[in-house]
């Protein structure tokens, strides 16, 4: 079962970490807000899995990129555990970008030569 | 984060997702859906929660563990079909590993841990040297005078302390009987040089050691606690040792033995012994214990003294018995000198024994794998990775040996229990105890045999091999020669090992009989002795001492069954103890810077009659000379003719002590300890009154120990203050100074009897796992008109090869091994032929006892049915 979930996360698995942690730098969320803002700001085209953000979230925690915290939310009077970006979690997002951009960039020059050249 | 913080994250995520799906809840029910419908839509959105959060927990979970827990319930389910393999591997394991677990932490304990004093590579044995051409290896003890001059001249040890054993009668008080201890007498420095304190009380002054002084006395923690009940109140009572009074100034901890464990007191040097003792260069009798500067070396040490021992020597040539140099060894190997090379021959011989159960357990595990080759094929076909089948083989392996090790710890700690109830004699036995370097040792040795066993075992089924399992039909035959030529090897190897021991335990055994069954020169049977000495200050004048020997031995003559009783202050056995310096009158004078000296002993007139010794010219002693007028010696033959070559020596003189005696006899040499040779003795008549202290001797041919309780109310009557002690028969006496070879050669019998059965078992599985594999082939030879016998001979010949192979290379090796223990052996050479003879012929015979039952199997095979079997 867990070789079953480690595919599916597997294949988002990069970018939904990136994207966690370029959305806390904002400042800090808890897990519904970040799945919603991710989802409202793609304009809902990326589908946020529960299944995937939750573990990609204590994934992240475990490796110390993020810290968790639970805390009253502002506008409501309950508790919510908050993620917060850690220092390592920032150096780790600017590696992660521009992976990802290099990543990008050699994609499109595959697909897209003729655009390249002109 | 941890694996045992399980729960508390478990709970921690369950109240994450609780909110966050509560808050997608409202958020619904904010955009105008009724409260079950946003429940729905809820869910729905989120996914299952259950799910999630399993995902989620398996990211913190340790991946490796759980594959780790699945390797291991996978193999306990394996282990548990085959009970029977897993039980003898398992015994298998626990012998190798318990004995060697038990010898290593007596090793441990009394060789390798440092002595528990203060800074203990600083300390050393000190030895006079350079008199005679053999003595510079040797450990001569120091005369007081040398060591007066040591301690006052050199310049490389911060201190010079010295020791010497000796045993008081301890008088009766508050109601218990007197008896007989070992004690020590020590300089008053000499707990200073070792660094040690007294648990209770103090330690001995400068003032307190010296003739004029009140006596002053330390106790054993054993002492204080068995005979004073563990009262404090002991520190400044007078207890009375020798009939003379000493004050308790003190209690020594529990773990000091110094200088050996069965001391239970000690007494300052200079106030017990007589000054001359103490200023004599040529009474060698202390032990010496140095503290070298730092800085120093050990040579430099050596140096020192030595060139103070020349200037001594030189100034004193007039005596010959001065020594001319100085030897020093390491406090620790002078304590355990004498058991470190059976401690490590017995240490070899138990890893032999785990290389053999480790060789056996990989046998049968390679058998197990042949067994399940058709499995393995399978899973390796299916994508089953190499490194796994071969992790799940070393787990299983793992598995054997930590059982095997559990149980081991267990037979090891059962040992020790009984090593420390047999031989307290040996020295830091007490030392002895389990802690955390013995369990990482225990685990190591556990891990180490998993690794070796498991890996010969994974190795013999390579991946190849496994793939053409799955070509190979039923019927082929082809694959099982490789194996079985493993196994043979493996083989050969075991019967190697075991030959070793085996010869090594027949050379001890047999160097063990020799030693008990040379001859003393005197009777060993039908003799007992008894310990007993009168206090000097009880009994000041020789006249008290004669009358009371002379009294004792009459009354004990009368008792009934009493055949011959006589009293010497050592019998042979009980060790060197005297030797006297003496020259021969009637002899020109010697060169000076030479002298004579021999073993010396006092002996009442019938001690001879008693013991069986013959008188083999002249005659005994004469009764009637008693006193100053008892002028007479009996030498012993070796005497004689060393000292008398070619010449009648009745009627000679020996100038002994300023005092002329004619020698009157010549009796049969003894020797003073079993397993040397007899060397030449001078006996002095009891009657003398010189000496205090010795052994009564009974002969009788009825019940020995019947005369230990009316001999001690003899004494008691005469004397209610004077202990007999060490009531033993001669026997016994020997006995215990050949306790260490007995001991040796008994554990290494025992050892080399479990290997041989260790390699009879393994014989037995191959020969049967060979006959197995082979049964079609059998039953088509059968078929095609070959004889039983015929095949029987091809089985046993088959069987017998790896074994005779084994032997041979176990002799080879055992040349090395008998050199080794050469220093073990009595009065047989490393390369016995009668050893390994017997060795051989037993060997052949259990490898074709372990032969010939599968090779009879298969020739009783009926071939109809050999070939309709697969």
């Amino acid at each position: 079962m867990r070789k079953q979930a480690q595919q599916r996360v597997g294949i988002l698995q990069g970018t939904l970490d990136m994207l966690i942690l370029r959305t806390l730098l904002y400042g800090a969320a808890h897990g519904h807000q970040i799945g919603k803002h991710i989802q409202k700001t793609t304009n809902e085209f990326l589908q946020m899995q529960h299944g995937s953000l939750y573990p990609a979230l204590h994934r992240l925690e475990q490796r110390g990129w993020v810290s968790a915290k639970w805390e009253t939310a502002p506008d409501r009077n309950r508790e919510f555990k908050y993620y917060r970006l850690t220092p390592k979690g920032r150096k780790q997002l600017v590696a992660e970008e521009s992976q990802w951009k290099q990543m990008a960039e050699a994609v499109a020059r595959v697909m897209w030569p003729a655009a390249e050249e002109s | 984060m941890r694996w045992w913080q399980n729960k508390k994250r478990d709970r921690d995520l369950e109240r994450e997702l609780r909110s966050d799906l509560e808050l997608e809840e409202e958020e619904q029910r904010d955009g105008g859906v009724s409260e079950v419908e946003a429940r729905y839509a809820a869910l729905r959105a989120f996914g299952n929660p259950t799910l999630i959060r399993e995902q989620t927990l398996a990211v913190w979970s340790w991946n490796w563990l759980e594959s780790l827990a699945r390797d291991l319930r996978f193999c306990l389910r394996t282990l548990c079909r085959t009970p029977g393999f897993s039980v003898i591997a398992i015994l298998v394991m626990a012998l190798g590993i318990g004995a060697n677990v038990a010898l290593f932490t007596v090793v441990r304990a009394v060789l390798l841990k440092p002595l528990p004093f203060d800074d203990p590579d600083h300390l050393v044995m000190l030895y006079e040297a350079g008199l005679h051409e053999d003595d510079t290896a040797g450990s001569n003890p120091v005369a007081g005078g040398m060591y007066a001059e040591w301690k006052n001249q050199n310049r490389s040890y911060s201190s010079l302390a010295l020791a010497k054993s000796i045993r008081v009668g301890l008088s009766a008080s508050g109601g218990q009987l007197p008896e007989k201890l070992n004690s020590a007498l020590f300089s008053w420095d000499m707990l200073r040089t070792l660094g040690v304190q007294p648990a209770l009380g103090r330690d001995f002054t400068q003032a307190d050691d010296s003739p004029g002084a009140d006596g002053t006395v330390l106790l054993s923690w054993g002492l204080w606690k068995r005979r004073f009940g563990s009262d404090p109140a002991i520190l400044n009572q007078t207890i009375n040792l020798d009939a003379k009074p000493y004050t308790v100034i003190g209690v020594m901890p529990a773990w000091f033995d110094f200088p050996d464990p069965s001391t239970q007191l000690w007494t300052p040097a200079y106030h017990d012994k007589p000054e001359d003792e103490m200023t004599s260069f040529s009474n060698h009798m202390f032990r010496v214990v140095g503290r070298l500067k730092p800085g120093v070396s050990v040579s430099q040490g050596v140096a020192d003294l030595s060139i103070i021992s020349q200037r001594t020597h030189n100034a004193h040539l007039n005596d010959p018995f001065i020594f001319q140099s100085a030897g020093s060894r390491p406090l620790l190997e002078h304590i355990v000198g004498e058991i470190k090379k059976p401690l490590y021959v017995l240490l070899e011989a138990t890893c032999c024994l785990l290389l053999i159960a480790c060789l056996n357990v990989a046998n049968l595990l390679v058998a197990r794998a042949a067994a399940r080759r058709k499995e393995l094929a399978i899973r390796t076909a299916l994508g089953g990775g190499w490194l796994r089948l071969i992790g799940e083989r070393l787990m299983e392996c793992l598995l054997l040996s930590a059982s095997g090790g559990a149980l081991g710890l267990l037979l090891a700690f059962a040992a020790l229990h009984w090593l420390m109830q047999t031989r307290h004699d040996m020295s830091r036995v007490e030392s002895i105890h389990f802690d955390g370097v013995l369990a990482a040792f225990t685990v190591g040795v556990i891990v180490l045999c998993a690794l070796f066993s498991g890996l010969i075992a994974a190795f013999s089924s390579s991946v190849n091999r496994i793939l053409g399992a799955l070509h190979e039909t039923s019927r082929s035959v082809s694959g099982v020669g490789a194996r079985a030529s493993l196994r043979k090897v493996l083989l050969t190897l075991e019967v190697g090992l075991t030959v070793i021991l085996l010869i090594g335990a027949g050379l001890l055994l047999k160097s063990y009989e020799r030693l008990r069954s040379a001859d003393m020169g005197c009777l060993t049977q039908d003799v007992i002795t008894m310990h007993l000495g009168i206090p000097d200050a009880r009994y000041p004048t020789p006249a008290q001492r004669a009358n009371f020997y002379d009294t004792l031995l009459d009354r004990v003559r009368a008792l009934p069954g009493v055949e011959a009783a006589g009293f010497a202050t050592v019998v042979p056995g009980q060790g060197y103890q005297m030797d006297w310096t003496f020259s021969i009158v009637e002899h020109p004078p010697l060169p000076q810077g030479s002298g004579q000296f021999a073993l010396s002993r006092w002996a009442d007139p019938k001690y001879f009659h008693a013991m069986g010794i013959p008188i083999l010219r002249g005659r005994t002693f004469d009764s009637g000379k008693r006193l100053d007028s008892a002028n007479e010696v009996v030498i012993s033959q070796s005497f004689a003719d060393q000292y008398f070559p070619g010449e009648g020596p009745l009627d000679k003189h020996l100038r002994v002590r300023g005092k002329n005696a004619v020698i009157v006899g010549i009796v049969g040499d003894t020797r003073y300890t079993i397993g040397e040779t007899p060397k030449p003795v001078q006996y002095y008549p009891l009657g003398a009154g010189v000496e205090t202290v010795g052994t009564l001797v009974i002969r009788s041919s009825r019940g020995l120990e019947q005369f230990a309780l009316p001999v001690q109310r003899i004494v008691s009557e005469m004397d209610p203050d004077l202990p007999v002690s060490d009531v033993l028969t001669m026997n016994q006496l020997l006995g215990q100074s050949t306790l260490d070879q007995s001991f040796n050669a008994a554990l290494l019998a025992a050892f080399a009897t479990l290997s041989l059965a260790l390699a009879a078992v393994g014989l037995f599985g191959v020969m049967s796992y060979i006959a197995a594999q082979r049964t079609t082939e059998i039953g088509i030879r059968v078929a095609l008109g070959a004889k039983r016998e015929q095949v029987m001979r091809k089985m046993l010949l088959d069987g017998m090869r790896p074994a005779a192979i084994g032997l041979v290379v176990g002799l080879a090796a055992s040349l090395e091994a008998g050199r080794l223990m050469r220093d073990l052996l009595y009065e047989i050479k490393p390369l016995d032929p009668a050893v390994y003879i017997a060795v051989a012929a037993a060997l052949l015979a259990v490898a074709a006892f372990a032969c010939i039952v599968p090779a009879w199997r298969a020739s009783r095979l009926d071939p109809m049915q050999a070939l309709r079997a697969e």
